[in-house]
Formats: C-alpha cells, sequence, structure tokens
C-alpha cells in the first residue's frame, strides 16, 4: 500500500490535498447538435411469464449524441438496466419480446443476428456492470481477459495485444500497470477491478459506452475516483455515455441529460440542472424530496408514499397517480383514467415532461421554496 | 406501547446523567490462515481500541468505508460476537464477560435492525410469529395478548395489523424493513443498534423508513448506534457523529461540527467525495479531495496513524507516533497530529 502511494509521486503533494474541481463548467464545452449516435424509437420489452406478461419498458424513445452523458435514473423496477440491456442485445431471444428500434449509428439492433450482434458488441457499444466482482472472469488473468476483447475485433499478434493492453491499463490509472497485467482478478481491489473493467470495455474505442451503476458497489472516495476517471476517459475518447443510476447526487456531478424512468416509461426528460434543479413531474420532485442531503438543511425528509406498482398490473391511466400527492389538483379524474403523453414543456430546450398537472413547477415551489438555499 | 412493563435491569439503572452505554478501548482481532507456505495464523484487526458512549435517547452515527470496523462494532455493543478486549458497560454494568444466561436481561435492552430485509427475516415463519417470538421470549405480554400487541406493533410501524399471519415473501423490501423494526421495538428496548437500516432500499421508500425511525425515536425515547456508509442518510439522523477508519475512531463530534468544520484529514476527503445535489440548485461547487490508493488491509496495518498511507499532511511523526484521539473544539476529538478545520473552498457553507 505504501507502495501505491510512492509509486505516483507526481500527485501526493506535501502539506497540500489533491483537488479536484467540480465546476462543471471548466469541463470544457460539449458540442451540442450534433445527429444522435443512439437513437431509440418506441423501444417495448416484455418478458412473458407464467403470471402473465412483465411489461418492463414501453414505449420509450431517446437519443444520445456523440461526446455526451445521458443518465438514466429510477428506482429498482423502473426499466432502466432492461432498456440499456437491449442496447447491447444482452437479453434471450427466447424469452423476450422486443419491439420498437434501437440505431447505432448506421445499425438497427433490435433483432440484429447473434452474429452481428458479436461485432457490435465491444466496437459499437461497450457495457460497464455494477459488480466488478463478478463481471470479471476469475480463472483467467486481468492482461488475458483484456487481449481477448481486443482480438475479437482487431486482427493483431498476443504481443501487440499486450501492449494495447498495458497501455490501456496505464490510462485508467494502475500502476505499475506491466506488472498488473498478470494478476488475477482477486489480486485487485474492488476499485482497481472497475478500473480494468473500464479498460476491458474502451479497449476496442467503443462510441457508446453504457455504464450501469458502475459505482454502487464502491465506497465513497473509490466512488468519486472512478466518476473522474469516467468523465476525463470520455473527455479522451469523445464517445457518448449512457450512464443508469439511482443516485441523483452522481447524476449533478456528471451527467449533461436525464431522463427519469418510472414503471418501464420516461417521465420527464431534460437537461440536468432543469430536470433537477426544477423538476415538472411529481415523480422526479418527490425523488429529489427524498434524499438526505450532505449540505442545505437536514429537515425532515419527504418521502413518496407507498410502493412502486407491479409490472404485470399497472395502474390504469398514469402509471404514478396512486402515489401521487398532486392529482387532486388535475380536474375530472384524469390521472386515473388518461395516459399522459410525454410532451415537450418548452419550445426551445427539448424539456418534456409525462404529467397531467398544469403549471407543476410553480404547484412544487410553494412547498420546494423553504429548501432552497 | 406503556413502559410499565420493564423488568429487572432498569432498577439498577443509574441516573440519567451517567451515559447509558459506555465503550471502553473495545478490540476485536479475528483469527484467519496467514501468508505463506506454513500459513501462520494472523489476525484481522477489525476493531482496536474504539471508545465512546452513549447517553438516554441520543443517536450516535458510526460512519467509514467497508472495513472500517463499524459493522463490527455494531455487533460488540449488542453482544452478538465476544471482544477480544475492552468494555462494554450498559446500565453500569459491563456485559463484555457476560455469559448468554447473564445477557439476556440486556439483550431485551439492547436491540438490532439488520441491512437486509430479505435474509434477516425467517422465511417459513409469519410475521405474527417473527415479532411475537420477541415478546414471549422476554414474556413482555400474557400469552393471550401477544397478537394483539402484535397487531398494534405492526401499525405503529405503518403495517396493515390484518396481516400478521403473511411471510416475509408477501412484502416489499421497504415493508420487510419495517417488520425488522417491529421486531426490534417489541421487547421496548433502550438502545437500538441500526445497522444500515435503509441501504438495501430505493431512495423513496429510503425517505419513509427514515422518517418512521425518527418518529419513534421521538415518540419512546430510544437511543440509537446507526450505523452507516451514507453521509446524507446520517447526517439527517444523528446527533453526534463517530467517523471510523481502520478499526478506528479517527474523528468524533457533535453533528454540525463534523459535517461543517471536519478536522480530521480523512473526515474531510470523505465528505468532499459524496456527490452533491447542490450543484444543480446553484450551491457554488465545492473542490473535491482525491485519495490516493486504497485502505489498507486490516490484517498489516499502517504503523502510527494509520490513515498515513493517503493522507497528504502525513509526516515523520505519523509513521511513528499514533495520534490520540483528543479535543480540538468544543465536544469535537480527532485522532490526528495536524488536525485543523478545513479550508473554506472545500466545505460549502451552510445557509443560517
Amino acid at each position: 500500500m505504501i507502495e501505491e502511494v510512492e509509486s505516483t509521486p507526481a500527485v501526493v503533494t506535501k502539506r497540500g490535498p489533491i483537488k479536484v474541481s467540480r465546476d462543471r463548467s471548466k469541463r470544457g464545452e460539449r458540442q451540442a447538435g450534433e445527429a444522435p449516435y443512439l437513437l431509440v424509437k418506441d423501444l417495448v420489452v416484455e418478458f412473458p411469464t407464467a403470471d402473465g406478461t412483465v411489461r418492463a419498458v414501453q414505449g420509450l424513445s431517446y437519443s444520445l449524441s456523440l461526446g455526451r452523458t445521458l443518465a438514466i435514473v429510477g428506482e429498482s423496477g423502473s426499466g432502466k438496466s432492461v432498456s440499456s440491456m437491449a442496447i447491447m442485445g444482452l437479453h434471450d431471444p427466447k424469452s423476450t419480446r422486443i419491439s420498437g428500434s434501437i440505431r447505432l449509428g448506421e445499425r438497427e439492433i433490435v433483432n440484429m443476428p447473434q452474429e452481428s450482434m458479436r461485432k457490435h458488441r465491444g466496437a459499437g457499444a461497450a457495457m460497464i456492470f455494477q459488480d466488478p466482482q463478478s463481471s470479471l472472469h476469475p480463472y483467467f488473468t486481468i492482461g488475458n481477459q483484456i487481449v481477448e476483447a481486443y482480438r475479437a475485433h482487431h486482427n493483431v499478434s498476443k504481443r501487440a495485444a499486450r501492449e494495447r493492453a498495458v497501455d490501456m491499463l496505464g490510462r485508467v490509472g494502475i500502476p505499475h500497470p506491466r506488472r498488473r497485467l498478470d494478476d488475477y482478478p482477486h489480486q485487485f481491489s474492488g476499485g482497481m477491478r472497475q478500473r480494468a473493467m473500464i479498460a476491458m470495455s474502451l479497449v476496442n474505442d467503443p462510441k457508446l459506452l453504457i455504464a450501469d451503476e458502475p459505482t454502487t458497489a464502491l465506497d465513497v472516495t473509490v466512488q468519486a475516483q472512478i466518476l473522474d476517471l469516467i468523465v476525463d476517459l470520455q473527455q479522451d475518447f469523445g464517445s457518448a455515455v449512457l450512464f443508469i443510476t439511482h443516485d441523483l447526487g452522481v447524476v449533478a456531478e456528471l451527467a449533461d441529460d436525464v431522463l427519469v424512468m418510472y414503471a418501464g416509461r420516461a417521465v420527464e426528460y431534460g437537461t440536468v440542472n432543469d430536470v433537477l434543479g426544477k423538476p415538472l413531474h411529481p415523480y422526479t420532485w418527490g425523488l429529489l424530496e427524498s434524499i438526505p442531503a450532505v449540505s442545505g438543511d437536514p429537515a425532515r425528509l419527504h418521502p413518496i408514499p407507498g410502493t412502486p406498482p407491479s409490472l404485470l398490473a399497472l395502474p390504469t391511466g398514469c402509471s404514478f397517480h396512486p402515489r401521487c400527492e398532486f392529482r387532486t389538483r388535475v380536474p375530472r379524474d384524469l390521472c386515473r383514467q388518461d395516459l399522459p403523453d410525454l410532451e415537450p414543456r418548452t419550445a426551445d430546450t427539448g424539456r418534456m415532461s409525462r404529467c397531467h398537472l398544469r403549471e407543476p413547477d410553480r404547484v412544487f415551489e410553494t412547498d420546494i421554496l423553504p429548501r432552497l438555499p | 406501547m406503556t413502559t410499565t412493563a420493564l423488568a429487572s435491569p432498569q432498577a439498577e439503572a443509574v441516573q440519567s446523567t451517567a451515559p447509558l452505554l459506555e465503550v471502553k478501548d473495545l478490540v476485536m482481532h479475528f483469527k484467519v490462515k496467514g501468508d505463506g507456505l506454513l500459513g501462520g495464523s494472523a489476525k484481522v484487526q477489525a476493531v482496536d481500541g474504539v471508545s465512546f458512549e452513549l447517553r438516554e435517547g441520543e443517536t450516535l452515527g458510526l460512519v467509514g468505508e467497508s472495513g472500517c470496523g463499524k459493522t463490527t462494532t455494531g455487533r460488540l455493543i449488542t453482544r452478538l460476537l465476544v471482544p477480544t478486549a475492552g468494555q462494554i458497560r450498559f446500565m453500569g454494568k459491563d456485559i463484555a464477560p457476560l455469559k448468554e444466561r447473564e445477557l439476556r436481561p440486556y439483550r431485551r435492552e439492547l436491540q438490532l435492525i439488520f441491512q437486509d430485509p430479505y435474509s434477516s427475516l425467517n422465511p417459513r415463519h409469519t410475521v405474527g410469529t417473527i415479532v411475537g417470538t420477541a415478546l414471549r421470549t422476554h414474556n413482555i405480554v400474557p400469552k393471550d395478548k401477544v397478537l394483539s400487541r402484535v397487531q398494534e406493533l405492526l401499525e405503529v410501524v405503518g403495517l396493515n395489523p390484518e396481516h400478521y399471519n403473511r411471510y416475509p415473501h408477501e412484502f416489499s423490501g421497504g415493508q420487510r424493513q419495517r417488520v425488522g423494526i417491529a421486531r426490534a421495538l417489541a421487547v421496548q428496548p433502550k438502545v437500538i443498534v441500526a445497522d444500515e437500516p435503509v441501504s438495501a432500499l430505493d431512495v423513496s421508500i429510503q425517505a419513509q423508513v427514515m422518517n418512521l425511525l425518527e418518529d419513534l425515536r421521538k415518540e419512546f425515547g430510544i437511543a440509537f448506534v446507526f450505523i452507516a456508509h451514507d453521509l446524507g442518510v446520517v447526517r439527517h439522523f444523528c446527533d453526534r457523529v463517530a467517523v471510523m477508519y481502520l478499526g478506528k475512531i479517527v474523528e468524533m463530534g457533535p453533528r454540525n461540527a463534523i459535517y461543517e468544520a471536519p478536522q480530521h484529514p480523512y473526515t474531510q476527503a470523505l465528505l468532499s467525495a459524496v456527490p452533491d445535489l447542490g450543484v444543480v440548485r446553484g450551491v457554488p461547487p465545492r473542490e473535491r479531495i482525491r485519495l490516493v490508493g486504497d485502505v489498507p488491509s486490516p490484517i498489516n496495518p499502517p504503523s502510527g496513524c494509520r490513515f498515513r498511507t493517503r493522507c497528504w499532511k502525513a509526516e515523520e511523526i505519523c509513521a511513528t507516533t499514533e495520534p490520540p484521539l483528543e479535543e480540538k473544539a468544543p465536544a469535537q476529538r480527532a485522532a490526528c497530529h495536524f488536525a485543523e478545520p478545513p479550508e473554506l473552498s472545500i466545505i460549502a457553507e451552510l445557509p443560517s
């Protein structure tokens, strides 16, 4: 351990901590308005089971351009992971019904044959999972696994692939990459394993990186290291990042845009400052009110009542209406009868919300105002 | 719930000025197989000299990263583990060396809520049996009153009292955690050790359970040892906070002091690493302190200060002399040779 500190003397300064700026504006401008690389349209993912059809994702549409980070947030069962696994073609076609369209660059992913899917995985899109312990093979060395991933897409010698692996491990901040290359996963700590996973996923220069709760299993100081790494690497590689998480604090620091999902549907979409700063959907507002923060007033939390619905039997109308505190403000019991559309709420910023409530921000403001700094 | 049914240990209880629970130099070393061919034995120093006190109705948060010894500390206080050394004075009596039979009256006063609502409830028992067993074991109510008390308890924790004959799998994660809380409450404890009680729950459900715990604390005056890795959750719930690193408390003090003016470099780094929503709400962004490397192994911890291998302030003395946990500000103690409050840029100022 002492060795590790000595190995990176350049960053250990005497009597001063290493500071990382959290000011988003300092990270350099990202190009917006480019043609989207990932285009998801009317995506439906269903699992037929003995108890009925589990409607995991229903009519999901969004787009993501190169160089940008989209965070998909939601609680367990909201469909955030299921929809991103569809992009990687990881659902078993025998037990899953997928319809709609997922376009990645020029290619259509939905119903793509397995053989082409293998080519697309890794090079077109790559994924980092929550648990680095179970997503690395315990039987093979780290280097072995990275080399294999690289050679699956590049016709190069083992030696050249090993060089590439050393290079990648170095770039994700593993000290002495050449020496660590022949270590097994159990010889790495949790944070190091996640770094190795990231190295493996980026080895083929994917244009889209899907990170599914990549830091949930990590301690907070290690989480900070990994988040910084993802931000840095995205700037180097210029890839699009799809970040799946339930942690709104992580979203606030890392994402450009946010998509909030509830019970398989998108309920709100917009830039991170808009969605988390001025939510338009009661569910987003409820999530924000439920979080015990490390700054600001430690006031009593305002939880969302009830529990998420079963995906086997969704409520009529708006799926959120049984838990919604604002449905009485909508006339004619509309929330229980009609599913609202995901509609644009502002002309220019692409802000969208799926709610019958008019002027929701004004309605929330009366409750939320005392808590804002 | 009434407090009339409380039995013997309370009679011995000392005046309210003395702490309810006083932990002194608590040590827990686990034996493991060592390195090498002959594999001599090594010791995991999970908890190494932890001392704190807890007053009646108070909430103390134990925070730290995985492997810091916070869970082991919780299991020692509730005597699910026998400490290697040290004292656990509870209501005036050292319960560390007690045998199982002698412990029983104290068990009733010291309850535990577990992290995982799935594995901590017996899947083959109804919630009525789960909650009722505690009532029967300690003879809290006459046999014919057990059911009605179970229903009362279910209602207190926000469950439908008619559901006493259901099995754990029929409940959601949040509801199961409520069952676990009802079980702990059944014996009217003085102290509840809550080990990551909300970390397995979704955000919206987590807030419901947090509010429930807060209501119960106010209503029944139960003292809590609240173990969590989520610094936001701890800030929300606790009067006092102890920060642990590699088996030791590195800093301890009143909640606001710890969060606003942490003295120990580790506390400062830990707090600055938490992703904060404030950014989108217009709070000026703070700088984050990036720690290098990983937590060292508790089998062979660094000499002197255990944090020195990752500390930017470390000097010669840190390797040779272990810093004592000393008062650095009123009621705030830190174990660091170079403790000082952070520069203003690191911790955002709080609204008054």
